[in-house]
């Protein structure tokens, strides 16, 4: 999958295509459906990657140093799996715009 | 020029063979039976170097040769009747994805009634879906069209689908002499498939027939117009060059001794040589009696048609369907709409010749006889169906429980 | 040629307008990452859908078409003939679509391509009823659930598409669930690697259709799993296997509280679910001892 994260620099040429067919890779800025969003405690994570697992966006990043989850807030709806499914209770959900 | 005997099925056979198709999907149907039958043949025996995909059915028939296409290999697939109708959705998509294929159709009735025989219902159902349709009158004729079809339906400002439709048991199963090129000639003309437009390849990534929101979708069927109006220019083109390479000619519209008719007949498919053959008793008693043979239906050769009976005073346009519903058959509607403004003469619309009813020279007769009535001022209209039994209202009666 | 105005997640775009708490998306990221960037898709309309893009928008950096509801199967049968035939046997064809384009509509070209033996990998995710329509039931939706179409709930057992592919002798199928992606992963790498018909039915439950806060998805496919309701199993050379013994085998009642689906759901009803569930399971262990 390496080759698909790298975004092509260069314009290719161009063609005249008829019919229906999609071919700019774009994305719903489905963070802004969001009413709640995951927040972390960082003393009780254990970095296990269960809530990146069953993300359904992939919105959640685990480091194996310093702080153990980074979100990707454009696109994370607040589902909420994340939390459910955590094995520590580390990640409950509070309103959107509220502090942690 | 090697002339082999085919019936109607083996001349559309003999054409895809030619066309050196790479993958077949077919589903038995009669009477396209024996094309199903004949290309696995083909395939087995190593004639045509093809997957054959025996479908479980016309709809995926249809779906199996878009997937395959689109990979950018040619495809081979024909049928007939309720398979065509079963075909429908997806006859759509074919069209609308702009995949070029080329499909004899074998023309038989839909149902109901159940009908193995031949009528122009089942295609002329489909005349709306975006294929090109061309209507063969003889054998010879199918294996023509079906090599010029691929020249006509690939052109890359075309990129349409074809129906190459004949009669069924008429020209399917009736035994004829063809001339046919060799392979050789037949690959020169019409030439290994290219892909031209979307694609199915990692290479060059491109998602087909995603949903189409209404601010673009006018403009695709904008473009399949075009499509359509440039398949009227290439049909031409093409043709013209069939001619210079194999000494036949094709049309688009027909015409058989129209230039001093009072009195015509407009025919499509295999009725078109009686419609001639009576058409020349009637010029041999000194009757002024014409024919004009719609070839291609889609895209609608209107200007030809125009022109072809300009001068034509009394007309009869003679569907092979039975359009219920409609103000006239489908190729009735077509011409009326085509002469509309011309300032010719009347136009009649006749309907028979359903589900294998012959239209014999009797009937073209009878059509003549009455289009002459008016012709000659002693009636105003013609009856619309012709060769109706007497007791059509009642041909059946059972018993009632007492 | 694709032109990427965000960057993929995987094979797929990282918004996709699939509803809050809907898993289909670690399908189509999990599976397009194991099958590959040398992968053709196709897709029906319904929630799959999302994944084809709208107008000049792609979802995924895959080629790939959208059938019609009742032909991926077939579409992706000429995919791959067409590869077959210009001697192109790396390319993978890929189907992926719900339980109405399978179970219902769908299964006429599914049991082609399965007897055909159709070098395709076709993969159900069974939300159990037309949830992009709008929650209509279809034959996948289960005893006693409520759907629009079946708003007193559902007075029949579902299809059991599983059996039905095994009845095709394919040489791979299984099921699988979002509930347990390493196992799901598992076998998609399996499929991926024989030649032939591959059938996965991965269950995939649905918040909006089947009335669960969204954050259970994965709680409410684990119950499934643990009650019988969905059995793990795999399928390869005419052997099945099965996964492990569900805990609590023939008890719906937790399973069916937690979804409104089953809120008109009489105690009978529970109860012959749960007899269902464990009879069905008793038969598949049976079949998985030949």
């Amino acid at each position: 999958m390496q080759m698909q994260q790298n975004m092509p620099t260069s314009t290719p040429s161009k063609r005249r295509v008829l019919g229906p067919c999609s071919h700019i890779l774009a994305a719903a800025h489905t963070g802004s459906w969001r009413l709640e969003r995951p927040s972390v405690d960082e003393s009780l994570c254990i970095r296990c990657g269960t809530c990146a697992r069953y993300c359904p966006t992939a919105c959640i990043t685990v480091s194996r140093e310093g702080s153990p989850l980074s979100f990707d807030w454009t696109y994370c709806k607040g589902c909420g799996i994340c939390a459910n499914e955590c094995p520590k209770k580390a990640l409950k959900m509070i309103p959107e715009g509220s502090d942690d | 020029m090697p002339v082999k005997m085919f019936d109607g099925n083996g001349a559309a056979v003999e054409a895809i063979r030619l066309a050196r198709p790479g993958v077949i999907a077919a589903y038995p149907i009669t009477p396209q039976s024996s094309i199903a039958e004949h290309l696995a043949d083909e395939v087995a025996n190593g004639n045509i170097d093809a997957e054959y995909v025996r479908v479980e059915s016309e709809h995926s028939a249809m779906s199996v040769s878009i997937g395959a296409q689109l990979t950018g290999v040619r495809v081979a697939t024909a049928t007939a009747s309720v398979g065509l109708a079963l075909m429908h959705e997806v006859c759509g998509v074919a069209a609308g994805c702009r995949v070029p294929i080329v499909m004899p159709v074998v023309n038989r009735s839909l149902v109901a009634p159940w009908s193995l025989w031949c009528d122009h219902s089942d295609t002329m159902a489909e005349r709306d879906t975006g294929w090109l349709q061309f209507y063969c009158a003889t054998v010879q004729e199918i294996l023509d069209l079906t090599l010029c079809a691929y020249r006509i339906s690939e052109h890359e400002e075309v990129l349409t689908p074809s129906m190459v439709c004949f009669d069924g048991f008429y020209l399917s199963h009736s035994m004829q002499r063809v001339d046919t090129p060799t392979d050789e000639e037949a690959w020169d003309f019409v030439k290994p498939y290219v892909r031209r437009n979307m694609y199915l390849d990692p290479q060059d990534v491109m998602f087909i027939n995603d949903l189409c929101p209404t601010v673009e979708h006018t403009e695709m069927k904008y473009q399949q117009m075009m499509g359509f109006r440039r398949a009227a220019e290439v049909a031409k083109d093409v043709f013209a060059e069939y001619k210079q390479k194999f000494g036949r000619e094709l049309h688009t519209v027909e015409s058989y001794m129209l230039d001093d008719a009072d009195v015509a007949v407009v025919t499509i498919g295999s009725m078109s040589g009686t419609g001639k053959y009576v058409v020349n008793q009637l010029r041999e008693k000194g009757i002024k009696a014409g024919l004009l043979r719609i070839c291609m239906f889609r895209p609608f050769p209107a200007e030809e048609v125009r022109e072809a009976l300009k001068n034509v005073k009394v007309i009869g346009v003679v569907d092979r369907s039975s359009g219920l519903g409609a103000a006239q058959g489908p190729v009735c509607s077509e011409v009326k709409a085509a002469l509309y403004g011309a300032g010719v003469g009347k136009v009649f619309g006749f309907v028979g010749g359903i589900a294998g009813r012959d239209i014999s020279d009797g009937s073209f007769r009878k059509i003549f006889g009455e289009l002459l009535d008016v012709y000659e001022g002693k009636a105003d209209d013609c009856n619309t169906w012709f060769d109706v039994r007497d007791d059509a209202m009642n041909i059946r009666e059972v018993e009632m429980p007492c | 040629m694709l032109t990427y105005k965000v960057q993929p997640k995987g094979a797929v775009s990282p918004g996709i307008s699939t509803c809050q708490g809907c898993m289909i998306d670690v399908i189509f990221r999990n599976v397009l990452e194991i099958m590959g960037d040398d992968t053709v898709l196709v897709v029906p309309p319904g929630c799959a859908a999302q994944f084809s893009g709208t107008g000049p928008e792609a979802s995924v950096t895959v080629p790939g078409i959208q059938g019609n509801l009742e032909n991926s199967a077939a579409i992706a049968s000429g995919i791959a003939n067409g590869f077959k035939h210009q001697g192109n046997d790396h390319t993978k064809v890929v189907a992926i679509a719900g339980d109405g384009g399978t179970v219902d509509i769908g299964l006429q070209s599914l049991s082609g391509a399965m007897e055909r033996n159709e070098n395709i990998l076709y993969i159900c995710y069974d939300n159990e009823a037309y949830m992009n329509t709008g929650i209509q039931g279809s034959s996948s939706t289960p005893l006693a659930a409520s759907t629009t179409t079946t708003p007193a709930g559902k007075k029949v057992y579902n299809k059991d598409l599983i059996q039905i592919v095994m009845a095709h002798h394919v040489p791979y199928a299984a099921t699988a669930s979002i509930a347990n992606i390493p196992d799901l992963r598992k076998k998609v790498q399996k499929a991926r690697d024989i030649v032939g018909c591959r059938v996965l039915h991965i269950m995939s439950p649905c918040p909006t259709g089947w009335g669960y806060p969204s954050g259970k998805t994965v709680e409410v496919a684990r119950e499934a799993i643990n009650c019988g309701a969905w059995v793990l199993l795999e399928y390869e050379n005419g052997k099945v296997t099965l996964g492990r013994e569900p805990s609590e085998l023939g008890k719906a009642e937790k399973y069916f509280s937690m979804q409104k689906r089953f809120k008109g759901a009489s105690e009978e009803e529970i109860a012959a679910a749960g007899r269902h569930f464990a009879e069905r399971y008793e038969y598949l262990k049976k079949l998985s001892a030949i």
